[in-house]
């Protein structure tokens, strides 16, 4: 076996292994932020501020991990002040005439513009990062013990999407989010308050993106900085409608933008010098494709929430 | 212990039929009497129906009661005791039950999680083991067999109406309130839910109101009966001590109805004008399919297509609007392709009238003078033959719209007037006014009469005969087979996304073609 073909099968392998890797390390943001849009939307509402939300949510986890040393106690902020983002939303939302769309795009800018001015004194002191568990013990190879570097975070969202899926035929506010969803008229008529029904969803919605966020400055990338998001809360709306509602698509699809956003890096790594920045596109090409290729102009979404189409 | 006659609540039996008693219900909207002083009884076990015109108050007699309205005036008893009814829950509370011209099932949960959601007391958590095991057990004491696995959404319009009085006898109503219940049913499956409910009346497990305008639905299951009109209660009795003649006479008072005009002349046999030749297509819910293997409408002839809700006739219409694309086949207007264009609507003559009109053939907030324009309003001068403009010609159209709503007799507050503020007739005739002014080649109408009073009908109904007189090939989509029988001269039957039977009207035989709409052929 010559030199050459050895080094060109670990690029392959480790380009593999990086993007398998990235999957799980990048996906974490997008899980939370479409798990809680998924609430959301089956709530019939559509919160667009998710982003801001995510992004406020990584820069009150890194302050408070700074402060306080515990990045136990920067996720837990994140996820309160996430729900406090929600709320406002639920609770602006609830006036008559008000439009949940141009609701979700002045706070996606509020939540960001918020964070960047309240977090430029944290952007220099490093936090304590999350705890991660090292699945790839077994392996001598440094590549596969990056790769199966798993953070807890990851693993609560992964037991999340199944939760969810089961909590929404198996609960009773699981079958009301979706009553309220479907048919307001429906959920009133059994005497159900859908405002506040819608409300709750909303707030849930936050709690999970502002957790999301939290992942993003105190694990990975690990750091506050104003492009830490780059839109990641955005895509994951779109991934949502990708993944039809369904909390076990939403892990599935998260995984997959994960590694396709990894795709970049990992080719830089293995020193492919020319292009690489095409594939930092990649989860924006891939949004876009998978969109167009799962919609149908003759077809309504199937499993979309029926007050969202008004 | 008070001294008291009605039992206490403790002592009342929690199954069993229960009375009620509405006195003096009054209904004010502003100056509008909806309702005026209707006092009626409905006995335990009684079969009541209830009749009257559109508007005459049916509705809003049984929304007071349900708590839906609070009415200005006037109390309801329920069991011989003052009931305090504020909402549908507080009335769902004491027994009393509705079942909606509208389904109120949620479409994308199964029938199982409609009804366990729908209980008052669903459980945090449920445990679906043992609601099967509960369902089972309900379902076999239950008059129809439904599968309550599948998503509402699938099910067919007949399915959903016995889910809806399924789901009210499963929060163990005893008083049900049915409003016009076999309007989506075939004529079998109509027979079937009410003499099964009729039985259970019979066994004094339950008391039934139901609003109908079905005279022979009401001499066969109901045991007696009220008539409203105009807010007003004019009359009523045992079933079977009014006659039908009576019953029409209670329900219209004293006007005269006119007929539709008469069709003139025969269809022209050697002049196809529009032909469906081995269609298919698919609706945006991907659920239901129809194949249209030929369908042709002749210059001067009218062409009923009967069918109960829900059989391909909304897709068959979606299709010749241009708003569904067909999967396969074609649709030739005047010999050559059409698929609904703007263009080709304008070059044939085509003329569309989808149903409820507010929504599909009008922008509501728009006035009258603008939804009357669109037929011409990028034309000069309002000439649909003049070539196009850019701007718009309010004069031309102020003037058009003046000429047409005192031509068409639409009753609006001005030609500015938004036209959603008009009522349901006054916004078909417009829509007629719009559509049917300039010569017409081929006419299609769905459902034109729906929900529309007497004297709008036969109006409605006149203009469209008088298009066919004129020479239109007109295509009639209706789920009101008395409206197909009445103004068809070739009528066809569509089940389940075909058209399975054809006869000509004037040999047609409602029971055969009952069948047909049935699906048993």
């Amino acid at each position: 076996m010559s030199g050459a073909e050895t080094g060109g099968d670990l690029g392959l392998w480790t380009v593999l292994l990086a993007v398998i890797g990235g999957a799980i390390r990048v996906s974490t943001p997008f899980l939370f932020v479409s798990l809680g849009e998924t609430i959301t939307e089956r709530s019939g509402r559509i919160n667009l501020g998710l982003e801001g939300t995510l992004v406020f949510g990584a820069m009150s986890a890194y302050a408070t991990a700074v402060v306080t040393g515990s990045p136990w106690a920067g996720v837990l902020v994140a996820g309160l002040a996430g729900g406090v983002f929600g709320l406002l939303h639920g609770t602006i939302c609830r006036f008559p005439g008000v439009n949940d769309v141009a609701v979700g795009i002045a706070l996606m800018l509020f939540g960001s513009g918020l964070a960047f001015f309240l977090g430029k004194p944290f952007i220099q002191p490093s936090a304590p990062p999350l705890p991660a568990i090292p699945f790839g013990f077994w392996s001598d190879l440094p590549q596969v013990q990056a790769a199966l570097r798993v953070n807890v975070l990851f693993l609560a969202g992964a037991a999340l999407a199944p939760f969810l899926w089961w909590a929404f035929r198996n609960t009773k506010a699981g079958l009301v989010v979706r009553v309220a969803g479907d048919s307001a008229d429906a959920a009133r008529a059994m005497g159900y308050d859908v405002d506040r029904v819608r409300l709750y969803a909303t707030g849930l919605g936050g709690v999970l993106a502002g957790v999301g966020g939290a992942y993003l400055s105190l694990y990975y990338p690990g750091s506050w900085n104003e492009g830490i998001s780059s839109g990641q809360g955005l895509m994951a709306v779109a991934l949502v409608i990708f993944a039809r509602w369904n909390p076990l698509a939403c892990f599935g699809a998260a995984l997959l933008f994960g590694g396709a956003g990894a795709l970049g890096p990992a080719l830089q790594s293995v020193g492919v010098t020319q292009g690489y920045y095409l594939f930092y596109a990649a989860p924006y090409v891939l949004t876009l494709i998978l969109l167009v290729a799962t919609s149908s102009p003759d077809r309504a979404l199937a499993g979309a929430p029926g007050e969202l189409a008004k | 212990m008070t001294a008291s006659t009605s039992p206490d609540p403790q002592t009342r039996p929690v199954s069993g039929a229960i009375g009620v008693e509405t006195i003096g219900m009054t209904k004010r909207f502003g100056a509008f009497a909806a309702l005026e002083d209707v006092s009626m009884k409905i006995e335990a076990g009684g079969f009541h129906a209830l009749l009257g015109e559109n508007g005459a108050g049916k509705s809003t007699l049984v929304k007071c009661v349900m708590g839906f309205y609070a009415p200005t005036a006037g109390t309801v008893l329920v069991d011989g005791r003052e009931a305090e009814i504020t909402n549908p829950k507080g009335a769902q509370a004491r027994g009393l039950g509705m079942v909606y011209q509208h389904f109120t099932l949620v479409p994308s949960l199964t029938g199982a999680e409609n009804l366990v959601i729908a209980r008052a007391d669903a459980p945090a958590v449920i445990d679906w083991a043992a609601e099967r095991a509960d369902f089972a057990a309900f379902m076999g004491r239950m008059p129809f067999r439904l599968n309550l696995d599948r998503p509402v959404a699938e099910l067919a319009a007949g399915e959903k109406q016995k889910l809806e009085i399924v789901k009210q006898l499963y929060l163990k109503a005893r008083f049900l309130i049915l409003d016009e219940p076999t309007s989506v049913l075939t004529p079998a499956e109509a027979e079937e839910v009410l003499g099964l409910l009729r039985a259970m009346t019979d066994r004094g497990e339950l008391s039934v109101l139901m609003i109908s305008h079905k005279f022979r639905e009401v001499e066969a299951f109901a045991r007696s009966l009220s008539v409203l009109r105009r807010g007003r209660l004019v009359g009523g009795g045992d079933v079977g001590a009014i006659s039908r003649d009576e019953m029409a006479a209670l329900m219209m008072g004293e006007r005269a109805v006119r007929q539709p005009i008469a069709r003139l002349g025969a269809a022209d046999p050697d002049r196809v004008i529009l032909q469906v030749a081995g269609v298919t297509a698919t609706d945006v819910s991907g659920l239901r399919h129809i194949a249209v293997e030929d369908l042709r409408v002749r210059a001067r002839e009218i062409v009923g297509i009967a069918g109960v809700s829900g059989n391909g006739q909304k897709e068959l219409a979606d299709v010749l609007g241009g708003q569904i694309r067909a999967t396969g086949g074609q649709v030739r207007v005047g010999g050559e392709p059409y698929a609904g264009t703007r263009a080709e609507s304008r070059a044939h003559r085509v003329r569309f009238i989808p149903e409820e009109p507010l929504r599909n053939a009008c922008a509501p907030r728009m006035s009258v003078a603008e939804n009357l324009a669109f037929r011409a309003f990028d034309r000069r001068g309002e000439d649909p033959d003049k070539p196009p403009t850019l701007w718009l010609d309010r004069r031309a159209m102020g003037r058009r719209a003046k000429d047409l709503i005192a031509r068409f007799k639409v009753k609006t507050a001005s030609s500015e007037a938004a036209i959603a503020t008009l009522s349901g007739g006054n916004v078909q005739r417009a829509v007629l006014a719009r559509e049917l002014t300039d010569p017409v080649d081929l006419l299609v109408v769905v459902n034109p009469c729906f929900g529309l009073d007497f004297a709008a009908v036969s109006e409605i109904r006149s203009r469209i005969v008088s298009a066919r007189n004129a020479g239109a090939a007109v295509l009639l989509i209706s789920e009101d087979l008395d409206e197909i029988l009445e103004l068809s001269d070739r009528v066809l039957v569509m089940s389940e996304g075909r058209l399975v039977y054809e006869t000509p009207a004037a040999q047609a035989d409602v029971g055969v073609i009952g069948r047909h709409m049935a699906g048993h052929h």
